[in-house]
């Protein structure tokens, strides 16, 4: 991994910790298995400048699972889109941060998101304008395993490939668990990847915390001309932190004091 | 209505490039010279309402002007989670159209019908609900709902509804449209019943009783200062829609009304709180509901005389 790469994941790490313990609010293994394609997103494929949030020809990044607002908004902060002091309005009384992303909050949030199932169609929608305005700029939507339960999202993929949006890219972070289970016990996805090309996009499976797997994928998008495409990235649900790793329950659960120590420590141990 | 619709769709699409109509695979022999004339601003999403509803929320996040269309059923309800989240919380500038308001859809029964969506996108934070009362109304809805910065419901009929105004009325959203002024009875209506309310009217006003008509076509936001200045003069202000007596026009009203200082004999004419279980042409239906001309004149007639 390259070195920045690596530290700017760190400090996301900790940032999420950090919130999800201040404000003893949920879903922390969610936020900390995404934060490699966030890293890779916001500090080498977005065309975005934190200076200019509103640049219509940027590009967008739906996260179409609002849950794993922790994730964004600590690489908001980490790439300076507003100062990691807005950090602390996560969640708590009269604060400023939702529980789940949601535009207008902050500068770089593109959607309000929270009920699955919907960031695909918006960035569809978002995909269309660009064409129809003749931009280069490519719509991201990271999307989570247990989402692809939801029949809007196979409206959207239908769509997407039927229009051909070479402009689409979503990213689904396969991490296994979904609300209530494993995946392949709650609502078996697989075969994933044939579902997707079946309906006409083109696919790339990666190591979803392998930052040169993503950016090599990242950065060859359309995978196909003229197809949408989509990176099924495996990731581990709370990937960093030990007691966290594939455990149900850190959807749930926030850290105790000693198990804060505990994360941080293990964060500044690699 | 639906002809009115598109054809003020159309005048708008021809001056703004920025105009969609995103629509859930409806629209034969209505939408056809819109698709062919500009081809970039008509998407058929397929029978996919909730991408519909997104895809058109994210059009506006980039700046356009959406305008989704189906049956009512299917561009409110189907997908009204989308509507919620996506349009009316993100305060996206989507106009949803719905044709078939009320009974419209006859024999093709109560998947088709629309009894409850009045109700429901009323309840919505950031959506302006119209329900236009004639093709005259159509057209101006249309326009405003275009100009409006935001959410717009445009609930219409069928094809060829019959006009009601015979001069162009002034359209502003959230202000009622006075058709005729009367001193003892206002009724109130909202959407299609306003052909029957105006016949009704003419009829009682021939048998000595001075009833006034309003045309509520926006039901959000309501024109309370019409309600008051009627509760203020008349002895009984009646409501009418083809639409459910739970959530719509009716309630809108009552809900000025229940909190006014001034009591004043209150009616609401609408669908019964059931889903309708004769099979007929919308005319058939509406007399099997109690909207047919003869009960509705009736009953304003028996009201009247028991306030006197």
């Amino acid at each position: 991994m390259e070195e920045h790469l690596k530290e700017h994941a760190k400090n996301i790490r900790k940032k999420i910790i950090e919130m999800v313990t201040k404000a003893k609010s949920s879903h922390a293994g969610t936020a900390l298995s995404i934060v490699e394609i966030l890293t890779v997103l916001y500090f080498k494929i977005l065309k975005i400048d934190p200076k200019s949030p509103h640049d219509p020809n940027r590009d967008r990044f739906i996260l179409s699972k609002g849950h794993g607002c922790t994730g964004l908004y600590a690489v908001l902060a980490e790439r300076g889109f507003f100062p990691p002091t807005l950090l602390s309005e996560f969640y708590l009384d009269g604060g400023k941060l939702f529980g789940h992303s949601t535009l207008g909050t902050a500068p770089g949030i593109e959607a309000s998101t929270g009920s699955l199932g919907h960031g695909l169609s918006l960035g569809l929608g978002m995909a269309i304008a660009a064409k129809i305005d003749k931009s280069d700029h490519r719509i991201f939507v990271l999307m989570s395993d247990g989402e692809c339960d939801e029949g809007s999202v196979w409206e959207a993929i239908m769509a997407a490939g039927h229009y051909k949006m070479g402009n689409v890219i979503a990213i689904v972070d396969y991490n296994k668990i979904q609300s209530f289970g494993f995946v392949k016990d709650v609502m078996d996805l697989e075969p994933f990847s044939d579902k997707w090309r079946s309906f006409g996009w083109a696919v790339k499976e990666v190591d979803g915390h392998n930052t040169e797997e993503l950016l090599d994928a990242l950065s060859n998008v359309p995978f196909e001309k003229n197809k949408p495409s989509v990176v099924i990235a495996h990731t581990i649900k709370g990937r960093g932190i030990s007691f966290m790793e594939n455990q149900l329950d850190w959807h749930y659960k926030s850290p105790d004091s000693v198990q804060y120590n505990q994360a941080l420590k293990e964060l500044d141990q690699k | 209505m639906r002809n009115s619709f598109v054809k003020a769709l159309y005048e708008i699409a021809k001056n703004d490039k920025n105009v969609f109509l995103v629509s859930g695979d409806m629209g034969y022999s209505v939408f056809e010279t819109f698709q062919h004339d500009f081809p970039t601003k008509f998407i058929n999403v397929g029978v996919a309402e909730a991408n519909m509803t997104g895809i058109a929320a994210g059009l506006a996040l980039s700046g356009k002007i959406a305008f989704t269309y189906s049956i009512v059923p299917f561009v409110t309800m189907r997908c009204f989670e989308q509507v919620r989240d996506d349009v009316c919380y993100q305060n996206a500038n989507v106009k949803l159209v719905g044709s078939g308001g009320g009974l419209v859809y006859g024999s093709l029964g109560p998947t088709h019908h629309s009894i409850e969506d009045i109700s429901i996108m009323r309840s919505l934070p950031n959506m302006v609900v119209i329900c236009p009362g004639d093709p005259i109304e159509t057209d101006l809805a249309t326009k405003a709902a275009y100009k409006h910065p935001g959410p717009v419901y445009i609930r219409l009929g069928r094809g060829g509804d019959p006009i009601v105004h015979k001069i162009k009325p002034d359209f502003v959203i959230g202000k009622s449209i006075l058709v005729i002024d009367g001193d003892d009875l206002v009724i109130i209506s909202t959407g299609n019943t306003l052909d029957l309310a105006k016949i009704v009217c003419l009829n009682l006003n021939k048998k000595g009783i001075s009833v006034g008509l309003i045309s509520m076509h926006t039901v959000k936001p309501i024109d309370k200062d019409a309600i008051i200045k009627f509760a203020e003069k008349v002895k009984a202000i009646f409501t009418i829609e083809e639409h459910s007596v739970i959530g719509g026009l009716g309630t809108a009203v009552a809900e000025i009304l229940a909190e006014y200082e001034k009591q004043v004999v209150f009616r609401r004419i609408g669908l019964p709180d059931s889903f309708c279980k004769y099979i007929g042409s919308h005319k058939y239906l509406r007399e099997k509901s109690g909207l047919g001309l003869q009960d509705v004149e009736s009953y304003i007639i028996k009201t009247f005389t028991d306030i006197k």
